[in-house]
Parts: C-alpha cells; structure tokens; sequence
C-alpha cells in the first residue's frame, strides 16, 4: 500500500517543531507500525535526511518504549497494544496517517517523537517499591497467605509497562492510572501494608510536581491502555490517599 | 491535612463531596416543586416552611451557597490546571474513540448550568431574598393567600423563560451523564460493589432534569 505520513519533526528540546509530509510506497499490510517506519528512515537516510527519531526496544509489547500518537490515539487505532503490535493492516492504501510525539507538559519532546518519560521514573522512586529491611527475623515472603483475588488483582495491576498511553489520551494529561496501578500493586498485598501511608503520599506529591493534570474521570486512559489497567485502580488509590491522610 | 486540600486527589474529592450534595438537594428541589403540579396548596405550604424555618434559612441555605460557589470556582481552577498541563496540542485528536462527549465538555456543560443559575438567582432567589430579608415580609401572603404557587406560575408565562429553563436542565441532564458516576469514582468507589450504581446514575441525570422541564411546560400551558 502507498501512504503518506504527517510526522512530527523536531531537532531538540529546544526547537519550535513542525509536521513534515512523507510519502511511502509497497508498504507490505503484514507489517508492524514500527517497521513501516524503518522503511521510511532507510529512505531518508539514501537521501541523505535526518532519519525520523523514536523509541523502541522489546518489539513485542512489553517494553513500553514505542510512544507513538496515531491518528489521534495513542498506539493507534487498534486495542490493548503498543505501536510495534500495530499492524498495517488496520490501515488502506491511500491513507493519510498522522504521527505525533506523546504531548503533555511532563513530558517533554527530546527528539522527533522521542519524548521525555523520567517524570513516571520519579514518582516511582518516591514510593513505589517495598524496602527490603532485613532483621533476621524477616518472614519469608511466600509463607504469607494471599487470596486467590487479591493476587490477580495486584498482578494486573503490575502489568502496567509505563508507557504513558494513559497521559497521552488524557485530555488533562493525567498520570492517575499509571500511578494508581504501581499504588494499588501494593496496596493489594500484605507486604505493601507497612509503607502504605508514606507510599500514597509521597507518589501523589510526585505526581503533582511533575505537572501532570487532574483526573475527570473520562475513561479514556482505560481504553488506550495497552494492559488493560482499570480505573478501579484509580479508585483504589483515590482511597488509599484518603486513608493516608485521615491517618496523618 | 492542609496538604489534602492542595493536592490533585484532595480537590477530586472535595469536588466530588461538593457534587453529591449538590445532586442531593436538586432532588430535594425536585421533590418540592413537583408538588406544584398536583396540589397548589402543599406546594404554597411547603414552600413557605422552606422558605422560614430558621435551619434551612440560616444553617442550609448558606452551606447550599457555599457549595455552589466552590463547586464552579474548584471546576474552573482544574480546568485551568488540566489545560496548562498539555503546552502543544495535538494536530490530530480523535477523542471519541475512547471517551463520551459529555465526559470531555464537563467545562462547558458546566459552564451553560452557571449562565442558567444566575438568571434562575436574579429570577427567584434575589426576589425571595429581598422580600423575606429587605422588606421585612416573612408572612408568605399576597392579597391574603400564599404568594408561591402564582409567583411560579407568572413565572413560567413567557416562552423565552421557558425556553433557557429546558435548555439549562437539558446541560444539566448533560452535566450528570457524566458527574454522577465520576463522583463515586473520586471517592473511591469504584468495584463490583457499585456498578450497580452506574445505571441508577444514568436514570437520576435524565429522569430529574426532565421532571424539571415537565414542571415548567405544565405551568406555562396551565396558565
């Protein structure tokens, strides 16, 4: 299929940016999204053009790297995918595709559609990790009995990648389901009770230096995600905090 | 618990608070006004008992305002936050493929129900106001019978009236589609408790703007 592409340009941090028109040709339909886009960095590169810049890595949908607005969606039109699950085949011959950088203040552009993701690494290191005090007396973990249901809810939880779809679809660019699935994978279990108070807290203040917006409650961090994080895990959190800050 | 009030959950929640019960005394509202359309008497009764008993007058009414004020200014301060959290737009944003209008236009929706309370103020509160507190007339009575019932009526005589009034609970019945849900999931709750709770939100946010126009389209064609 022959397309052409509306991509988001930009040199650094410091430029302006602008869309910049591409046309590709025998675009193979059992392509990747990503390897659409090699195939146009290897004809920008024979033509002696700065090769469009963006993240990747695993290539398989559990990195989270690949941080793409398609068309207005984060990782596209498809469901429950990152943009190298994204297939050509959701798209016809003729189309016209829009690519955009994830756009939102904490998250600012480095390169093309290289944007800067430390913001969500932050917030982790401000709570959302269980300390390992060892005192000689320390339970082994796997002796303490968890229900079947608290399990699988902290586990899905824990399948979050933190890739960001979450901020790039919210029309607030709010990071309260990225933040509210790391509060709740420990707040599910026994072992996360300890640091509960202090965790919540300290990764919604983080939350909040970042300059990520509030919440509204549209739903649509939900759907963009690609694992499937459910709002019940902003709910949780929202608990969490007020539980936190009734206790001190 | 300063820090509470300033951060990003904090003021979901105290929006939410605000919000339930704000739909708690619409229903109240409903609930009186609606005895308009049956009895012209027990309206004139009960409005006069809302309008003098000294804990709806100097306890309620004033957290009533209080909670009408911080919800419009806490609304416009997020909005303001949320917008200033995204410095570049996107070129291209199809935000219909993952969330409902109304959950998208709350600012607007909200913004429409404002327009429509100050007039609704200017229209009944102020006059009620001004009667009871400047005049000194806490009686109720005109010409030696109870004012309400034919003040609502004359009311709802011109069209133009009529007409803000439906397109105001029309935004309203917009407002809620979205807000009644989004408040239990600011508190919390949000699980396999409350789901059940999604329809009846549904069935509130239609239902009791509609039984607003009802009353205002029976009094203007009862005249």
């Amino acid at each position: 299929m022959n397309l052409t592409l509306k991509i988001w340009r930009q040199k650094d941090a410091n430029d302006k940016g602008k869309m910049v028109d591409y046309k590709v040709t025998d675009i193979s339909e059992h392509m990747s999204f990503l390897e659409m886009m090699d195939v146009l960095n290897e004809q920008l590169v024979g033509s002696g053009d700065q090769p469009i810049a963006f993240d990747h890595d695993c290539r398989e949908g559990i990195c989270g790297m690949c941080s793409m607005y398609i068309n207005g969606e984060a990782h596209g039109p498809d469901r429950g995918i990152t943009t190298c699950q994204l297939h050509m085949r959701m798209f016809k011959d003729g189309d016209t595709i829009t690519i955009e950088p994830w756009r939102a203040k904490a998250f600012p552009v480095i390169k093309d559609l290289v944007v800067d993701r430390t913001s969500f690494e932050r917030i982790q290191q401000a709570g959302g990790y269980i300390s390992v005090n060892t005192s000689g007396n320390t339970q082994d973990a796997n002796a303490i009995p968890i229900s079947k249901i608290a399990a699988d809810e902290a586990m899905d939880a824990a399948t979050c990648i933190g890739c960001g779809a979450c901020v790039a679809s919210c029309k607030n660019s709010s990071a309260m389901l990225f933040v509210g699935a790391k509060v709740s994978q420990y707040a599910l279990l026994p072992q996360g009770q300890v640091e509960a108070v202090e965790r919540v807290q300290n990764m919604v203040a983080q939350m909040d230096l970042e300059g990520f917006g509030n919440c509204t409650n549209t739903g649509a961090c939900e759907v963009e995600c690609p694992k499937g994080i459910s709002l019940e895990n902003i709910a949780r959190m929202n608990r969490e905090f007020l539980s936190a800050s009734l206790k001190g | 618990m300063s820090g509470f009030f300033k951060s990003s959950i904090g003021r979901k929640v105290t929006m939410a608070l605000s919000a339930f019960f704000l739909m708690f005394f619409l229903l109240q509202h409903f609930a009186i006004n609606i005895l308009s359309v049956f009895s012209a008497d027990t309206f004139n009764e009960v409005s006069h008992f809302m309008g003098t008993n000294p804990l709806i007058q100097y306890a309620l009414q004033p957290v009533l305002l209080f909670g009408v004020i911080y919800h419009f200014v806490m609304g416009f301060v997020l909005e303001f936050k949320n917008r200033s959290a995204r410095v570049v737009n996107y070129a291209k944003n199809n935000g219909g493929a993952n969330s409902t209008w109304v959950s998208r236009n709350m600012i607007y929706s909200g913004l429409f129900i404002l327009i429509f309370l100050v007039i609704h103020f200017i229209d009944f509160w102020i006059p009620e106001i001004n009667t009871k507190y400047i005049v000194g007339d806490m009686s109720g009575l005109h010409n030696g019978s109870y004012r309400y019932f034919h003040e609502l009526q004359e009311k709802f005589v011109p069209i133009w009236r009529v007409a803000l009034y439906c397109l105001g609970f029309v935004f309203l019945a917009l407002h809620l589609l979205h807000g009644f849900n989004s408040a239990f999931q600011s508190v919390g709750a949000n699980n396999k408790y409350t789901n059940g709770l999604k329809g009846f939100g549904k069935a509130y946010a239609i239902l009791i703007p509609l039984g607003f126009i009802v009353i205002a389209l029976f009094h203007h064609f009862n005249h």
